[in-house]
């Protein structure tokens, strides 16, 4: 059964706690990049990680078009539902 | 909004950097005076940040094949390829780097990142998906954009990793292009290329490997990490530089597949720019027959690179996870790093500072590369100096024991 964009999205909230600085509140509406304190490369090790947690390729071109959390949650759903 | 405004936080950044002493990104030697010497700030320094790994810039048979070159053949060819023709010394030297690796053909670029940026782009179309390993060079990154395949990272150097990442790519009908390199040009790590052969093997993939810091300095003819891990049949192609171990400035991909030659034709960075100047065609094609017939500048930049590893791993650095011909020290912030090169260069010592996110793992390095041609003086002293500044700004403990070992020698 394909979860829900609420579950993605506390999900992936949970995924980021170790990778951001303590004092920076992540909601769905935090921008990914910018808005978590992390450079370029890391943004892209936290995709890593949904990627094994949801068990799906999420390709880079796909990362440069979400904003934020809310949005990849929403490109998680569709990627999960594509890959059945 | 004004043009540059989206770069407010590079410049931001960059004036905390120069405000810590130097701008990093601007360094200026008054003079070279060897592969492993220069004047910077009117005194003597000694290089350990050139990538110069063989010291063949300064070769005496390089220099005259390059002087003989612009002679014969002016200086520069002001033109493609494609559009304007061949020099026989391009077509020698892409046979001798075909040559030198055992494959039916070479392709040679006016620089490496063009060589990945030219290769990787043009091979890997719609519909088809590239895997790179998550520490890949900006050039493999920047092949990646110019492409229009879809692309996956792999956790760097976990071949298990990146057979779960193809398994996901199940049912999707393209192509599969693993990319990785032999050494990564900021750690020194090198690929498990034997396991990632494996993969590519058991899964159904190409495998693209850049030996940009590997030819020369890996392998017992010094054809890279391939070579020592045995699994040259198996990449269907090698990338590399001539910027590096060779002393001057292309790139290079070998391959035995037979359509190859088809990528002059396709390969938007190879047909629309100007081929390499004979100067450096031929200093290069010298470069590459001093290193095919001399096996002792390989066991040099080894023993060097050995010898200044451990020397600081056991002066108490936290260094990378293996001695090759780059070794990185770790800092524990971004400020640090920055004290220390300064106090570097201070005291004589050119090195590398680098940091996030041009490195893995957010890590602050100070980043040396090692070369054949460094004395056993040199490297001391640069250990020293490493040492005394290490002291200084509280990474090493003054009591721990540090490299009164005595010297080790070159195998004979």
């Amino acid at each position: 059964m394909t979860k829900n964009a609420n579950t993605i999205e506390a999900e992936v909230i949970e995924l980021l706690a170790h990778r951001v600085p303590a004092d920076i509140n992540v909601t769905a509406q935090t921008q990914i990049v910018g808005g978590l304190g992390l450079d370029s490369v890391a943004v892209l090790d936290f995709i890593m990680d949904v990627e094994d947690r949801f068990n799906i390729s999420i390709p880079l071109d796909r990362v440069a078009e979400v904003q934020t959390i809310a949005e990849l949650s929403h490109a998680i759903e569709g990627l999960k539902r594509a890959a059945g | 909004m004004a043009l540059f405004s989206k770069f407010d936080d590079l410049r931001a950044a960059l004036d905390a950097l120069a405000a810590g002493g130097r701008n990093p990104f601007d360094v200026r030697f008054e003079r070279i005076v060897s592969a492993t010497e220069a004047v910077l700030e009117g005194r003597p320094c000694l290089l350990f940040g050139t990538n110069n790994y063989l010291g063949l810039t300064f070769d005496e048979t390089c220099i005259a094949a390059s002087v003989r070159s612009v002679h014969d053949a002016g200086t520069g060819t002001t033109g493609s390829r494609i559009a304007n023709g061949t020099y026989s010394d391009h077509a020698l030297l892409e046979q001798r780097v075909a040559e030198f690796y055992g494959k039916r053909a070479a392709m040679i670029f006016t620089t490496g990142y063009q060589a990945n940026l030219g290769l990787i782009s043009t091979l890997a179309g719609r519909g088809d998906h590239l895997l790179i390993d998550a520490d890949s060079h900006a050039s493999i990154y920047d092949a990646c954009k110019l492409s229009t395949a879809e692309v996956i990272r792999f956790r760097h150097n976990d071949p298990e990793d990146l057979a779960r990442r193809l398994g996901r790519l199940k049912g999707h009908t393209g192509n599969r292009i693993i990319v990785t390199e032999g050494i990564f040009s900021m750690l020194g790590d090198s690929a498990p290329l034997r396991e990632i052969a494996g993969v590519k093997r058991e899964m159904g993939a190409t495998l693209i490997v850049d030996e940009a810091h590997s030819l020369g300095t890996r392998g017992k003819n010094g054809r890279g990490v391939c070579e020592d891990a045995g699994v040259e049949n198996e990449v269907d192609f090698i990338v590399g530089t001539f910027s590096k171990s060779l002393g001057a400035i292309g790139g290079f991909a070998v391959s035995d597949l037979p359509d190859f030659d088809l990528l002059r034709i396709a390969c938007r960075p190879y047909m629309f720019t100007a081929s390499l100047p004979p100067a450096v065609v031929g200093s290069v094609t010298a470069a590459l027959s001093r290193i095919s017939t001399d096996e002792s500048l390989g066991a040099r930049v080894r023993f060097n690179s050995i010898r200044l590893y451990r020397a600081l791993k056991l002066a108490g650095f936290e260094v990378g996870p293996e001695p090759n011909a780059i070794v990185a020290l770790k800092m524990t912030d971004k400020e640090t790093a920055v004290r220390f090169w300064n106090r570097l260069i201070d005291l004589g010592i050119y090195a590398n500072l680098a940091l996030p996110p041009a490195t893995p793992g957010s890590l602050s390095l100070i980043r040396c590369s090692i070369s054949a041609a460094h004395t056993e003086a040199q490297i001391d002293r640069a250990l020293s100096t490493m040492v005394a500044v290490g002291r200084e700004l509280g990474i090493l403990d003054p009591n721990h024991r540090t490299s009164d070992q005595p010297a080790e020698r070159l195998p004979a």
